[in-house]
């Protein structure tokens, strides 16, 4: 192959396709789907590459990238020390330079040492720039807790992350979106901010074998009721199906409505969803203080406080490090007994 | 050259320079000289308030850049830090953009959106004009990458080497040791340049960083070539720096260059220079890089007529100060279509709660 950066032109995918059915006997974890988008979207654009601690000759820490070595080699699945400032920094300027780096955090929470390169580099790059460098990155690893890490690994960014103009983040709850949007991601020309969770890993659902692209800010009804309106993203929208399933059997039926993506936010179909419930549970594992459930909130009082008939209620994580021993820790998560409560609050 | 064309008793060697045309020396000289009378102006202009923000003089320093550009291809990528008017100009920007960004203008070549610290120059393969000390390093690092990417992976492109510019300051920046790492690990072709001016802000470099008589430790640590460099004579620059930029190109290695320097002004505009005395200063500005080289072309090798000279003094003078009127009767940034503009390539509904981006006016430089 003798082609140049600039030889290389790949349009922006169709994002107004219909997408494949949702449900499906093609039944992969949440990791594969992960793969899968890397791996379809490597085959197309060689300027994509993988870099991170441990993807490559160990198969990824998590096992995210397991065979991506064999198929793609070492020039495009790199090994890094562990120096994420440094990587996330090199990634800036391949990107600037034409190239589309994946730089992958084993956790986000050990991002915070590349902070500089990630939150002053990549989405300001643009506009420090006047338009003439953009930063076509994805960060992507595991964020929020995962089991009994403690509070330095169990750091849930996207509150911190989500405040700072120019990027994008999404954060899926489900191999199905974890593929779909990935892909989106990766064809994206803003630095995209992808945050997992080691506790979906393993999960295992229908992911459809072909191509496909979940456009980002379109949020999608996990359950439906016309009770209350359940809002959340990523691993806690798992607590809020079981929430809505235990409502249920007592005759409570919520809508659950999965962000996908909170950069951009669909406040629309927040808007369509409190029309008919006049009532709000927003659900975020961040801390409380500032978090993306207050966002929400305001978002939601700023626009559309007429239909409300309850004061919204935000369910975080509590107010405290992250603790170790399992009952703490459990206590500590948005789990599903808080929504319940929270939402026959609203209901009072 | 085989070695019967050198006599036994030859004290002087052939250098990189000697190949240097009268015509490429001259135009060192005019960069040069046009570096310091744009820096003259944007202190003026500065001290007049047409200038905001944190504003860093070049002064003293304008052999560096000149010196090390001459030895490296146009499309090489070069990254800098704050102190950036010097390397952009020599870079190729108009001094009209450059001086326009400061002015805070449309017409700059950030759009005004950056100011004094980030002057980014794509048509010249300038990325930028750094902020934060230290940061560019895994950026030029990234950049370096993604050439030799495009060389392996792609099989397009050509060896390039990338410039990464620093302060001595950045010495001690932990972004800067993670970058050399990964560069000495991966065989990335980036050249590490300390511009060392010897002191960060107030504070001199025995007095911020182990090991300042020799940062060749440094480099060593990381496997990475070194090249100490005197940067008050850009001819003797050029002689240490092309060889050692065309090994880093040819291996695709990269290097790291300590490179003595002085700035004449203070830190920023807003330092009273308490830590050094004036006869430091004094003592360094007799040594000075552009009466140095004005000497050799005019007096010692006579390729600059005096006329020539002359013309080119006045031609400086007219072209900064013209860029100070282009400056002040550019418009400003329209609030409505440039404050929400350049934050996202990509537009979508719903990225900010407070209204949605658009996007402005095609840069100048574009």
């Amino acid at each position: 192959m003798t082609t140049t950066i600039a030889d290389i032109d790949i349009p922006a995918p169709n994002l107004t396709a219909e997408l494949p059915p949702f449900e499906g006997d093609r039944v992969i974890q949440f990791r594969e789907a992960l793969r899968e988008a890397m791996s379809e979207e490597m085959r197309r654009d060689p300027r994509i590459f993988l870099m991170g601690e441990e993807v490559a000759e160990y198969n990824g820490a998590y096992k995210v990238s397991q065979g991506m070595l064999e198929e793609f080699g070492a020039k495009r699945i790199i090994d890094s020390p562990i120096s994420e400032n440094g990587f996330a920094g090199l990634g800036i300027g391949a990107a600037m330079y034409g190239l589309r780096p994946i730089i992958e955090f084993m956790s986000w929470s050990f991002s915070l040492v590349a902070a500089d390169q990630i939150l002053n580099n990549a989405p300001k790059m643009l506009y420090m720039s006047g338009g003439q460098w953009g930063c076509p990155i994805v960060f992507r690893g595991n964020d929020g807790a995962g089991g009994q890490l403690g509070s330095t690994h169990s750091w849930c960014v996207e509150a911190l992350y989500a405040n700072v103009p120019g990027l994008k983040m999404a954060i899926p709850s489900c191999p199905y979106d974890a593929k779909g949007l990935l892909k989106t991601a990766l064809r994206d020309p803003d630095p995209v901010f992808f945050l997992e969770s080691e506790r979906m890993l393993g999960d295992k659902a229908h992911v459809p074998e072909e191509e496909y692209y979940i456009p980002f800010g379109q949020a999608e009804l996990r359950r439906e009721g016309d009770s209350c309106t359940v809002v959340s993203f990523g691993r806690p929208v798992n607590f809020c199906i079981e929430a809505a399933d235990q409502l249920a059997a007592e005759g409570i039926n919520v809508d659950v409505l999965d962000m996908r993506t909170i950069r951009p936010l669909d406040v629309e179909a927040i808007e369509r969803s409190l029309r008919k419930t006049n009532r709000i549970v927003v659900v975020d594992q961040s801390w409380p203080f500032a978090s993306i459930a207050s966002e929400v909130i305001t978002q939601v009082i700023e626009r559309f406080f007429d239909y409300l008939d309850h004061q919204p209620i935000r369910v975080n994580s509590d107010d405290v490090p992250a603790p170790y021993a399992k009952p703490l820790e459990q206590a500590f998560l948005p789990h599903a007994g808080k929504i319940v409560e929270a939402v026959k609050q609203t209901l009072s | 050259m085989s070695s019967t064309e050198v006599k036994p008793d030859a004290q002087r060697r052939a250098k990189p320079s000697d190949e240097l045309t009268p015509e490429t020396l001259n135009k060192w000289l005019y960069d040069m000289m046009l570096i310091r009378e744009f820096e003259l102006r944007t202190m003026a202009a500065y001290q007049q308030a047409k200038i905001g923000g944190f504003c860093h003089i070049y002064i003293g320093q304008e052999a560096t850049v000149v010196g090390t550009f001459g030895a490296v291809n146009h499309d090489d990528p070069i990254i800098t830090a704050y102190r950036d008017h010097g390397h952009a100009l020599a870079r190729g920007m108009h001094p009209n953009h450059c001086m326009a960004e400061m002015f805070g203008k449309i017409t700059g070549c950030a759009k005004g959106k950056g100011g004094s610290m980030h002057m980014f120059d794509k048509p010249n393969h300038l990325y930028g004009g750094h902020g934060i000390v230290g940061a560019q390093t895994p950026v030029g690092t990234g950049l370096a990458f993604g050439a030799k990417y495009e060389l392996e992976v792609l099989g397009g492109g050509t060896k390039k080497v990338c410039l990464a510019y620093l302060g001595d300051g950045a010495l001690n920046q932990g972004a800067l040791h993670e970058a050399m790492n990964l560069a000495g690990l991966l065989s990335i072709p980036v050249i590490y340049i300390v511009e060392n001016n010897g002191y960060s802000m107030g504070t001199s470099i025995q007095r911020g960083t182990t090991m300042a008589h020799d940062l060749g430790a440094k480099a060593a640590a990381y496997g990475i070539d070194f090249l100490e460099v005197d940067g008050f004579d850009v001819i003797d620059l050029y002689d240490g720096f092309k060889p050692f930029a065309d090994a880093c190109r040819e291996k695709q290695r990269p290097g790291f260059v300590d490179l003595k320097t002085y700035r004449y002004q203070g830190h920023s505009m807003s330092d009273p220079q308490k830590y050094r005395t004036k006869e430091e200063v004094s003592q360094f500005q007799e040594k000075d890089s552009i009466d140095r080289l004005a000497h050799l072309l005019l007096n010692e090798r006579g390729t600059l007529g005096e006329d020539e000279y002359k013309a080119m003094q006045k031609e400086i003078k007219e072209i900064v100060k013209e860029s100070i009127k282009f400056s002040e009767s550019s418009p400003d940034p329209d609030v409505e279509a440039e404050l929400y503009s350049d934050v996202y390539a990509n537009i979508e509904p719903n990225l900010s709660p407070t209204r949605d981006y658009n996007h402005g006016a095609k840069n100048d430089l574009l």
